[in-house]
């Protein structure tokens, strides 16, 4: 009876440790520290076909990552989808007409919007739309367009 | 069949009609009994006769198939499970192999019911504990751990915590054997000691005879799942049963066979290599 | 051929008189738990010999674990040129299914087994029977602050096999064989996600460690009381839990799956 309290110690490491075991799984194992504690403003891109597009995915400039994907709808009258992305406060001196494109990252890895910056001297607002997007690539269309190209140029 | 001069209100156990059978064996074939208030009633057999059952049902820890069994009045097969509870910690049981936990020491063995039972403080559990330790003289043993008793020691300790509530009736199941005859002598006298002492009620299963006729007031004889006879020691020892002669007496032949039966012994080794 | 009938008919019946065993078991146990509530000594006792005891193994077995997927993914990524994916797959490999489904079998093999051996020893030994007659009921003395010492247990050893597992990939992959120090967790930190893979992973371990603690519980305290059966009842312990966990694995990755 008398090393009870040695007991209740090991038992206590043991239980912290097991929740340290837990909190290093959420924080460096996974992307939970990447998005949750980031505070942003949103900004909508409208796109003809997103692909394989998911909510989560990275928003990078220049490789570097400044936002994430946090919604994807669609327009029942112009048949888009819309996109709302989630870009970090301190990337705030983004160009109004920066252009977003849907790209793949690797050959088959996940796909992701990267931002390319334009010229105009205003920046881009919370609720702002990017004017200029370009759709993911549907390997499918390609190739239909390549043995097209091809087809026409043998004749 | 039952003594008809003891008030009924003395009688703390009593069976009737008990029926109770194992897989296809049947142990008990109506079995009638009366434990009295303050006595030594000592239930005797050859082995298997079930005389440890029979304590299990008293205790509702088995349910009989046919009869009832009242301790105190209640029909210990129909108590619900709380009521039951309640009853137990009035009866204290005693098992063979002492039952003691083996991970806890002697005192906190015999703590063990106590502090189940009851809010006291830690100080009054050891006055009580070394109480019933001194009792059964083991008081300087209480640091040790149960597998550093011997059979007669944890069998003490078993009894120091058998009767820590301080219950109304304690039930023996075969104290005595595999004893050495001075730790069989030491349970013969605690036994006896504790039920006056206590003004308890004992149960005590054995095949002892010698000495469970020493200490009992009464006797039933158990046989093939009845009540062959019953009495006091004197009364059985001049039964008219040749059966009981055979057991109090311990005769190797009788109405119980020396020998489990067989073909006749000489058709037996004529058959060769063939059984 | 009524006879090979009959056997198997004796069999089922068996097998699900066993299976209501088991049920009513564990309802009493759960029925019998609430007081333990009030009672923390008794549960900090087994979560000594139950969870803290079976850290070391464990531990060691989750950091070979994660040093071997070091060295087999490498060789395979290598051939591909995406080396930098090594910690993803060791993390994924770990967090989803060898944490949770190993740490519960070794926990049967190291505290299982003893839990058995142990409630099968105190019913051999009348010290059940025991407690009833003392008017304790042993499966709320006995067997409710095992059954959730364990509980418990189970998903924390399997974050630390997991998280430790991780560390043995990351000294391999980094450490001997040269792949990127920041590629390798930042691939981890943008492939594995919190919701789906580390919770699911949780979530797996903890319906493990029910079942772990239940099997272990439950085959000693249905042990033929004899040294033979509590011997039979150890070994099912450990058949039983290893079956049960890689079968609800399977249950649980098909419908976490989406």
């Amino acid at each position: 009876m008398f090393h009870n309290r040695n007991l209740e110690i090991v038992v206590g490491l043991f239980v912290a440790l097991g929740f340290a075991a837990l909190f290093i799984l959420a924080m460096k194992v996974s992307n939970l520290s990447a998005f949750s504690d980031q505070e942003g403003y949103s900004v909508s891109a409208r796109f003809d076909n997103i692909g394989g597009l998911k909510v989560q995915a990275p928003v990078t400039m220049a490789g570097v990552r400044v936002g994430r994907v946090e919604g994807i709808g669609f327009d029942q009258e112009t048949f888009e989808a819309v996109v709302t992305l989630k870009i970090y406060n301190e990337f705030k001196q983004l160009p109004r007409d920066t252009s977003a494109s849907i790209f793949t990252s690797g050959l088959l890895g996940e796909q992701y919007i990267a931002l390319e910056a334009g010229g105009d001297v205003k920046n881009l607002a919370a609720g702002d739309e990017f004017k200029i997007t370009q759709s993911a690539l549907v390997l499918e269309e390609l190739i239909g367009q390549f043995l097209f190209k091809a087809a026409e140029g043998g004749e | 069949m039952l003594d008809k001069n003891t008030h009924p209100d003395d009688v703390v156990v009593k069976v009737r009609d008990l029926v109770f059978s194992r897989g296809s064996r049947r142990i008990f074939n109506g079995v009638d009994l009366d434990i009295r208030r303050g006595q030594v009633t000592a239930i005797m057999g050859p082995s298997g006769t079930g005389k440890t059952t029979l304590l299990k049902l008293i205790g509702g820890q088995l349910r009989p198939e046919r009869g009832t069994i009242e301790v105190e009045g209640q029909n210990v097969a129909q108590l619900s499970r709380r009521k039951l509870f309640e009853l137990r910690k009035r009866m204290g049981m005693l098992f063979q192999s002492g039952a003691l936990l083996t991970d806890l020491n002697v005192y906190d063995n015999v703590a063990f019911p106590i502090r189940e039972h009851t809010n006291l403080p830690e100080s009054m559990i050891r006055d009580l504990v070394l109480m019933k330790l001194e009792a059964v003289g083991l008081r300087g043993a209480r640091g040790l751990m149960p597998s550093e008793l011997s059979g007669g020691m944890a069998r003490r300790v078993a009894l120091a915590r058998a009767v820590a509530l301080d219950p109304m009736m304690i039930m023996y199941d075969e104290p005595f054997t595999g004893q050495d005859p001075i730790s069989m002598g030491v349970l013969v006298q605690l036994i006896d000691r504790l039920n006056h002492a206590l003004s308890l009620t004992s149960i005590v299963v054995s095949h002892d005879v010698a000495e469970t006729s020493a200490i009992a007031d009464y006797i039933y004889v158990l046989s093939d799942g009845k009540v062959v006879d019953h009495g006091t020691p004197e009364a059985l020892g001049r039964s008219q049963s040749q059966w009981v002669q055979q057991f109090m007496q311990g005769l190797p032949d009788g109405p119980v066979p020396f020998h489990f039966s067989a073909p006749p012994y000489g058709e037996d080794l004529l058959a060769g290599g063939k059984g | 051929m009524m006879d090979a009938l009959a056997k198997l008919g004796r069999g089922a019946l068996d097998f699900f008189e066993r299976l209501g065993r088991g049920h009513l078991f564990l309802m009493y146990v759960l029925a019998g738990s609430p007081p333990l509530l009030l009672r923390l000594r008794l549960w900090t006792q087994q979560m000594y010999s139950v969870g803290v005891l079976s850290l070391l193994i464990v531990a060691v077995a989750g950091l070979f674990v994660g040093m071997v997927l070091g060295l087999q993914g490498y060789n395979t990524l290598v051939d591909f040129g995406s080396e930098e994916s090594l910690g993803v797959m060791v993390a994924l490999s770990l967090v989803q299914e060898l944490g949770p489904v190993l740490a519960a079998v070794l926990f049967a093999a190291r505290a299982g087994t003893s839990l058995t051996a142990e409630i099968g020893l105190m019913k051999t030994t009348e010290q059940l029977s025991g407690m009833e007659m003392m008017a304790v009921d042993p499966l709320q003395r006995v067997i409710a602050p095992r059954f959730w010492a364990s509980f418990v247990s189970v998903p924390l050893l399997a974050a630390i096999f997991s998280a430790v597992g991780v560390f043995g990939g990351y000294f391999v992959g980094v450490g001997l064989l040269g792949v990127d120090d920041g590629a390798f967790w930042s691939q981890i930190q943008s492939r594995v996600d919190f919701h789906e893979d580390v919770m699911n992973g949780v979530i797996k371990s903890v319906v493990f460690g029910f079942v772990a603690a239940w099997i272990a519980l439950f085959e000693g305290y249905d042990a033929v009381p004899t040294s033979e059966g509590v011997a039979r009842a150890t070994t099912r312990t450990v058949v039983h839990t290893s079956i049960a966990v890689l079968g609800l694995d399977f249950v649980l990755t098909a419908l976490m799956f989406d």
